[in-house]
């Protein structure tokens, strides 16, 4: 059963086309990483899928609502790159707003804990490493026990942080979350996914396990799914893209 | 669904307050400028007003520190939270809108009210301001109304403004409103070509009100100001809707 979906999504940015008509379905119980270069359209497919931007052909929904309703929002949680969070609130401050905005929302001991917090909950975000801002987000993200979660990548944290995270992120799925991650870090994509799509030049270029997109390349299961995703940018050039 | 507005009220007030950039500019600005010109400076008489200087000031440092209070609040606070992603995490949440907007509103106006509080108690105990206590909750009541337009200019600057540039840009109009309106010094004292920008905006509209209360001459009638910062505050409302309307269209990655 599929908890969120694109169908023929279009959308134009001016001059730019982000996307150019993409499908994409997220099932009950799966990690599907969207893999594909900068510009490539990623972000804009999970604004979509947010409710933070519109479509202008094609349809999405989540959990069958339109992504901006309530309904959808309570059911998904989302932790995106953030380049400022208020820095004179405590994490628990935080977690304990944002809890406050579902109905049934995980107790705070159980976020924090989930989330790696224990020992830091007192602290102000400002005072935080990257690293536990990063969980502070993480935290934000599943706080309202969702059933669909957004993850953008954990560039920037230490490895045995970006570890914890997706040791979590395994356990939800293996509890019967969905999640979509959107990313350029393959490996990041080839240790969690059950499912890929790489998507280039605002279309779905590829689909399938990750054992399946290193297969349809001709790399071997000793290649890696790096040199998969390069061989398929290869196929479809990347193109110039403007950033606004 | 109030607990929500209560959450985020709370956050808000907590967030402002412990940050100084914020909390001791809204406040100490205000109190310093009343020191300077209304107490130290302040034992005459205001020129053309039987009043002397130090009640006079009352009001329109009253109505300047509210609408530094809320135009910071909103201007920066928003440029800020919307242009570095925060209001996206938000946004993408189950948090009603309205709840950001009021929670913003509601603990500005109170940053607001706890800086006319200090002002009334400084001009009461060292400008020896006396007046009937109605009088005072008149002029408590009207500069604490008078927010409303600045909480839209304010997210109208938040809308647009860039996240680094919102404090200049917010000084840029907040330091000439309030000048060119009499706000630090009775305006009668400009010289008459900048008296007659002063109806033009928002600001000599809010201090005709706060003035009027307290008995000083003004221009026009109460109702007219009124009328002025409804429409002030419809057209920085409508400013505020086309930067939001630009926001989505704006491309991420």
């Amino acid at each position: 059963m599929s908890v969120a979906e694109l169908h023929g999504v279009a959308k134009r940015y001016g001059a730019i086309e982000a996307l150019r008509g993409i499908d994409l379905t997220i099932e009950r119980g799966e990690l599907l990483a969207l893999l594909g270069p900068n510009g490539a359209g990623k972000t804009t497919a999970v604004r979509i899928l947010l409710g933070l931007a519109s479509a202008d052909s094609g349809t999405a929904a989540v959990f069958g609502c339109p992504p901006a309703s309530q309904e959808a929002k309570l059911r998904r949680g989302a932790l995106l790159q953030v380049a400022k969070v208020p820095e004179t609130l405590r994490v628990r401050e935080h977690i304990e707003l944002f809890s406050g905005y579902y109905p049934n929302p995980l107790p705070l001991s159980e976020t924090i804990s989930a989330a790696g917090l224990k020992g830091v909950e007192n602290r102000f975000f400002g005072d935080l490493s990257g690293g536990q801002k990063q969980r502070v987000l993480f935290a934000l993200a599943i706080c309202g026990n969702p059933e669909l979660l957004f993850l953008e990548p954990t560039i920037g944290l230490d490895v045995a942080v970006r570890r914890g995270l997706w040791a979590h992120i395994r356990d939800f799925v293996s509890n019967g979350g969905s999640v979509l991650l959107t990313t350029h870090y393959l490996q990041e994509a080839d240790a969690l996914a059950d499912r890929v799509a790489v998507i280039n030049r605002g279309r779905i270029v590829a689909e399938g396990t990750p054992a399946e997109i290193k297969g349809r390349t001709g790399h071997s299961a000793g290649g890696g799914l790096e040199d998969a995703f390069m061989e398929l940018m290869k196929e479809n050039p990347i193109e110039e893209m403007v950033r606004i | 669904m109030t607990r929500v507005y209560w959450m985020e009220a709370k956050c808000e007030f907590l967030k402002l307050l412990r940050m100084r950039s914020y909390s001791l500019s809204t406040v100490l600005f205000p109190l310093m400028f009343y020191c300077f010109f209304g107490l130290a400076m302040g034992r005459g008489q205001v020129t053309g007003a039987s009043m002397p200087v130090a009640r006079y000031l009352l009001a329109t440092y009253g109505a300047f520190a509210v609408v530094g209070a809320t135009l910071y609040a909103f201007g920066v606070g928003i440029a800020v939270e919307r242009g570095l992603g925060w209001l996206q995490v938000k946004r993408a949440s189950p948090m009603p809108l309205s709840a950001y907007l009021v929670a913003k509103a509601a603990v500005s106006i109170t940053f607001g009210a706890i800086v006319v509080a200090l002002l009334f108690t400084l001009g009461a105990v060292f400008g020896e301001v006396r007046m009937p206590a109605l009088q005072w909750l008149a002029l408590a009541g009207t500069l604490i109304c008078g927010a409303i337009p600045f909480c839209a200019l304010g997210l109208a600057i938040g809308n647009f403004a860039g996240p680094n540039s919102a404090p200049a840009t917010v000084n840029m109009i907040y330091l000439p409103l309030a000048f060119l309106a009499g706000l630090w010094l009775p305006i009668e004292l400009l010289p008459p070509v900048l008296q007659r920008i002063a109806p033009f905006l928002p600001t000599w509209h809010f201090a005709q009100i706060a003035l009027s209360v307290l008995h000083a001459p003004t221009k026009g009638t109460t109702m007219g100001h009124v009328g002025a910062l409804a429409a002030f505050t419809m057209i920085f409302a409508g400013i505020a809707w086309l930067g939001n309307l630009r926001e989505s269209e704006k491309m991420y990655g």
